[in-house]
């Protein structure tokens, strides 16, 4: 593994010291990992959602209130109101 | 001594008149001041506590009750940090909507507590600022993520705490330090405001001194929540005969590495649950090394991109303030994302999840619960868990494969062996929440 290829690609800096360690510790965790392709999922779909839902979308509401009276400005709520 | 009633009892002491909020806020106050430097529970301490003991509202149902929270709820007015020094010196906005329901029922945060730093771990240890001592054996680690939260509880430092569990979090350190610890069922209470780790699994629950205190804060911080997009509304459990159980005793959850005398305890516990006119029979399930390499490679995708968006710009400090854990496990993420490697990894593993999910499926059309050890063993010496990348996962490889699955479980104590706590889980299927909660404090009751 590149670790540091992989650093850059994650946005992190790391020392030449880190990037030794950590192509060790990866090496050991890829090997714990690798275990799941003993098992057979060719007809076994991918889960990503493990309560059912799906598209959980709601409807645009216009709140009227804050439209002002002044061209396409609207009001939004302070957000500097504490210390 | 106020400090060491449990929810109910200091409820209710309220409630009577006996003391007042500020009487038992000042009692938990004191204790905090008494054994919290060694400890190291908390990162930081509400100075209000008492002023807002003052004005409680005893009739609510969190009326008047100190109520620990572990540092990645968002809180408004009090610092947040996860735990990392990046985000040393956050105020939060706005509350999560756990914290807000809390208030909204009466309840005083009395602090927040320390945690493995991004809830990165299982030993508290990886806190950025320290870690948390087991108030059983200050030389043994609390567990962990919510270590601060599990080991106030234990040392009667607040009445109830709060914890969040992505797999094991809530259960294993409540194991860990001899409390009780409820992990809902996916879905069930709202991630909103609290600072994502792994979003599918994310569950936020509470740590108590027992399982029916744990069912009375479920009731308050639960149910759908229009912030958070994969909260489940309500639901009826279908009634059943909760007295005579079908109670599964997973034989792939007693490790061959286990000590015996963690396994008698596990096996006593199963005559217990026989002695209450439940049914106690051994099921098979996964082998949980495969939870702990499916868990490993989505929690460590699922982190890389939550932690993208610590850029230094939007939220406190920037990327070199990420400790080395932080770093391993965006890392790894980043790798079993990346184009070549993401069907071999990250899209096996969501496979193999729907495995282990259908694994429980067939295991709960013969049982209603399944009960097991909540870690391998009890709590290990500080530093156990320093340079071992996989410690997490080992240490909760049991909470694992349920985790993934959104089911819900809880950690009650069931014994010690040298001193030292030892947990039994219940695992339900989802939505079995109150089932879950019934059969743990039955067991309590014994």
């Amino acid at each position: 593994m590149d670790v540091k290829k992989i650093a850059k690609l994650a946005n992190l800096t790391i020392t030449n010291d880190e990037e030794e360690m950590l192509a060790r510790q990866f090496e050991d965790t890829i090997m714990t990992i690798d275990v799941i392709n003993e098992l057979d999922t060719k007809n076994v779909d991918s889960i990503f959602q493990v309560t059912g839902l799906s598209n959980i979308t709601r409807e645009d509401v216009i709140d009227k209130d804050r439209i002002m009276n002044i061209g396409d400005y609207f009001r939004v709520k302070a957000i500097f109101n504490a210390e | 001594m106020l400090n060491k009633l449990n929810l109910q009892e200091a409820r209710e002491g309220l409630r009577l008149k006996k003391f007042t909020s500020r009487e038992l806020v000042q009692a938990c106050l004191d204790q905090i001041t008494k054994l919290d430097d060694d400890i190291h529970a908390f990162l930081y301490i509400n100075s209000n506590a008492l002023e807002e003991a003052d004005k409680a509202n005893i009739n609510l149902p969190l009326g008047g009750l100190p109520i620990a929270v572990k540092d990645n709820f968002l809180t408004m007015g009090m610092p947040t940090t996860a735990a990392s020094k990046l985000l040393d010196g956050y105020m939060p906005m706005y509350d999560a909507t756990v914290v807000k329901k809390l208030k909204e029922a009466g309840a005083i945060i009395i602090g927040k507590t320390n945690m493995d730093a991004w809830a990165h771990g299982s030993s508290t240890e990886t806190s950025d600022f320290g870690p948390t001592k087991n108030p059983h054996d200050l030389t043994k680690l609390p567990g962990g993520s919510s270590g601060g939260s599990a080991a106030a509880v234990a040392s009667d430092m607040c009445i109830a705490a709060i914890g969040s569990e992505t797999a094991g979090s809530i259960r294993q350190p409540a194991s860990w330090c001899g409390v009780t610890g409820f992990k809902p069922t996916y879905g069930s209470v709202s991630r909103y405001g609290v600072i994502a780790m792994a979003s599918s699994t994310d569950s936020p629950g509470p740590i108590t001194k027992n399982a029916e205190d744990a069912k009375i804060i479920y009731d308050v911080i639960k149910g759908q929540d229009k912030y958070d997009a994969t909260t489940i509304g309500s639901w009826k459990l279908e009634a059943g005969n909760w007295k005579k159980l079908r109670i599964g005793l997973a034989k792939e959850y007693m490790l061959k590495e286990m000590r015996d005398d963690v396994k008698k305890l596990i096996l006593d516990a199963a005559e217990r649950l026989r002695g209450l006119g439940h049914e106690v029979i051994e099921i098979s399930l996964l082998d949980p090394k495969y939870s702990i390499g499916v868990y490993t490679i989505v929690q460590r995708a699922e982190v890389s991109s939550n932690l993208a968006r610590f850029d230094g710009i939007r939220y406190g400090k920037d990327r070199s303030n990420f400790g080395s854990e932080a770093k391993r496990r965006i890392m790894l993420g980043t790798y079993v994302l990346s184009s070549g490697y993401y069907d071999q990894y990250y899209n096996k593993a969501q496979k193999v999840r729907n495995l282990i999910i259908k694994d429980f499926e067939s295991a709960f059309s013969k049982v209603d619960l399944i009960i097991g050890p909540t870690s391998p063993g009890a709590a290990l010496p500080i530093g156990a868990s320093l340079d071992q990348p996989m410690f997490g996962e080992m240490e909760d490889s049991l909470a694992e494969p349920s985790s993934i699955a959104g089911l819900t479980g809880i950690s009650v104590p069931c014994g010690k062996i040298d001193n030292l706590p030892i947990g039994l889980q219940f695992i339900g299927p989802q939505k079995a929440d109150d089932l879950v909660l019934f059969a743990a404090q039955e067991f309590q009751n014994i």
